[in-house]
């Protein structure tokens, strides 16, 4: 066996990044940027509300978090839909005696099956961002480029008409997109997507349909990377957003702010033996003097207004 | 039959070093009469959204783009490495970098950074997305001259040491670094001090680097938490600082920007670090000083004392 000689060649080995999405940048060589009332640190808190099929697809992959068993796996979905049943009310009840902003993620299936949840969103008059369709349904690109346009349209539709809001957040399930997912976004009318890891603070992408935002949206400081993909405790897990916390405030001015972000699955915050530590967490993260609770479009607008 | 194209004559034991067991060695001592030669390693990676495919190991696990993967890794670049960077000026440790070298390229940013800092730049390959696995002699060849003609112009720096990219070696790995005069590998785990390397020609030594204290080992593999990977740190180097009363040790702790540069990590080695520097019979050196200082003063003991525990005269030997 050898290899081709297409392996020694590097078509794409010049300054920059190896695609046309975004520029290369560090982030110690960016403009500063003001947030309300000079804070320092914007803390951004999504929820995540997702539907796991119980006939879930194994192709391309299957969603972290998805069914395990074979058909059918009970166990799995009905703790998965623990969350949408009684997680979610704790987790609510706690970000409102936090008086914390949070953006509220929904497969468009969530909110389609549990319109409640929508009114518990809407009523609060907390932002609702699009999650694809349901944790079955993953973005990629052995799809074609016409029944990924479906899918986008699908979900962006409904989550528009169920909660009278612009949706113009998006985060992908499982965080996968397909060389299409940007485009098709940006030509729909979302200004930004969470689905990518390598920065902390907003940055422009640009597709062949327009511009939109990167949102950091945390991936590593997640309930489910951290204790159920990693395995850590509970208590682990409330003291890495502390220490995460202290590090950024650290690095934040009141005229350079910052964003530490936080996403919550309700089916694993929501447990009993978790929420304490959720609550301790966020507690302490709240108790920071010039801290701003707020959405991703409103964390954005303010990243754009300098 | 072994494959004749390979070097190993038996392929259950690729002969790269003999065996010398830890008691019995000669003292290894290190300037200042440290017990510890101490040394840091960041990874400063670059992974490609659209790989080439190679036969025997996929870049990505997820189909390509793996926007989640991707990005995790590019967030080192971006902002992981001055956060780490920050860190290791605070205890004044200089890094010995792990390149992919096509970074020179994409973020020279970075390799100032490091050049700017007196830091030690070594190979770990072009991209962290090209395998060795399958390559031909020239091919390799042509990755460490592209290492050491890429390397020199942007840094002025002669390569000194090599991490295969991804790990992913040949047959033939060895004897080339030796061949291009290459001093130390970072490739082998077998040992917690400096070990020759059988090569078909020249020299070439081993460093401990480390595989127990990476930090992707240990948050991805083990998938252990921050404070969790302090204790580790220390507690590591608490035994080399006893052992290293007796005979010279060596401990590395190898660093991605991506893994170790995230808020909710930093803290986590920045207390090790604080820990490590704060005792006084530590050297904290880099990979191409250790390896010169044991050229230099140990080399020859070394191989005399290794013939003798496998019964033969001395090969090499002064």
């Amino acid at each position: 066996m050898t290899l081709p000689n297409s392996y020694m060649e590097y078509p794409n080995r010049r300054y920059g990044m190896d695609h046309q999405w975004y520029e290369w940048s560090m982030l110690k060589d960016r403009p500063e940027v003001s947030w309300p009332n000079n804070a320092r640190v914007a803390i951004w808190v999504n929820v995540a509300l997702e539907f796991f099929p119980l006939n879930q697809s194994p192709e391309p992959f299957k969603a972290p978090g998805g069914m395990v068993t074979a058909y059918p796996d009970l166990r799995h979905y009905t703790l998965r839909d623990y969350g949408n049943r009684v997680g979610v009310f704790r987790v609510f009840r706690l970000l409102d005696e936090l008086g914390i902003t949070p953006t509220v993620s929904f497969n468009s299936k969530v909110a389609e099956r549990y319109p409640r949840l929508v009114a518990e969103v809407v009523q609060r008059d907390w932002e609702v961002i699009a999650n694809g369709i349901d944790m079955g349904t993953i973005h990629h690109s052995g799809l074609a480029k016409d029944a990924e346009t479906a899918l986008i349209d699908e979900s962006l539709t409904k989550l528009r008409d169920l909660s009278g809001q612009p949706v113009t957040g998006w985060l992908s399930p499982a965080r996968s997109e397909s060389m299409n997912t940007l485009d098709l976004l940006a030509a729909r009318g979302v200004e930004y997507v969470g689905d990518w890891q390598n920065d902390d603070m907003p940055y422009a992408i640009s597709t062949n349909t327009g511009q939109l935002y990167s949102m950091p949206m945390s991936h590593e400081l997640d309930d489910q990377t951290i204790q159920l993909q990693y395995q850590q405790s509970e208590t682990s897990f409330a003291e890495q957003i502390e220490d995460a916390m202290t590090v950024v405030y650290d690095e934040s001015s009141a005229c350079n702010g910052r964003i530490v972000s936080l996403v919550i699955h309700p089916w694993v915050s929501g447990q009993p033996h978790r929420i304490r530590a959720l609550r301790r967490a966020l507690t302490n993260v709240m108790r920071y003097d010039s801290v701003w609770s707020a959405p991703g479009s409103q964390i954005l607008k303010a990243f754009q207004a300098g | 039959m072994p494959d004749s194209k390979t070097p190993f004559s038996d392929p259950a034991d690729p002969g790269l070093y003999d065996y010398w067991p830890w008691e019995g060695r000669p003292k290894l001592t290190w300037p200042n009469g440290a017990r510890v030669a101490f040394w840091v390693a960041p990874n400063i990676e670059f992974y490609e959204l659209q790989s080439q495919p190679n036969p025997i190991r996929d870049a990505w696990n997820r189909p390509e783009p793996d926007v989640l993967n991707y990005s995790i890794r590019d967030y080192g670049n971006r902002v992981g490495m001055m956060r780490m960077m920050e860190v290791m000026d605070r205890y004044g440790v200089r890094g010995s970098v792990s390149l992919n070298v096509a970074v020179c390229e994409h973020h020279p940013e970075l390799i100032e950074a490091c050049v700017s800092r007196d830091w030690e730049i070594f190979s770990h390959g072009i991209y962290n997305t090209r395998y060795s696995y399958g390559m031909d002699e020239a091919q390799e060849r042509a990755i460490l001259e592209d290492s050491l003609e890429t390397i020199e112009r942007h840094t002025g720096q002669r390569l000194a040491g090599y991490l295969a990219p991804a790990l992913t070696h040949t047959e033939r790995t060895m004897d080339l670094l030796a061949e291009y005069g290459i001093l130390y590998t970072c490739d082998l785990f077998c040992d917690d001090q400096p070990q020759p390397v059988n090569v078909r020609d020249k020299r070439l030594i081993s460093i401990p680097y480390s595989l127990e204290m990476n930090d992707i080992i240990v948050y991805n593999s083990h998938q252990e938490p921050p404070r969790r990977y302090a204790e580790m740190l220390k507690t590591n180097f608490d035994q080399l600082y006893e052992d290293g009363a007796e005979n010279g040790t060596v401990m590395c702790i190898p660093l991605h920007p991506y893994a170790v540069g995230r808020p909710h990590r930093i803290s986590a080695f920045e207390e090790a670090l604080e820990y490590i520097t704060g005792h006084d019979e530590v050297w904290v050196t880099t990979g191409r000083e250790i390896a010169e200082y044991f050229y230099d003063q140990h080399y020859d003991k070394a191989v005399i004392s290794i013939a003798e525990a496998n019964g033969r005269q001395g090969r090499d030997s002064a």
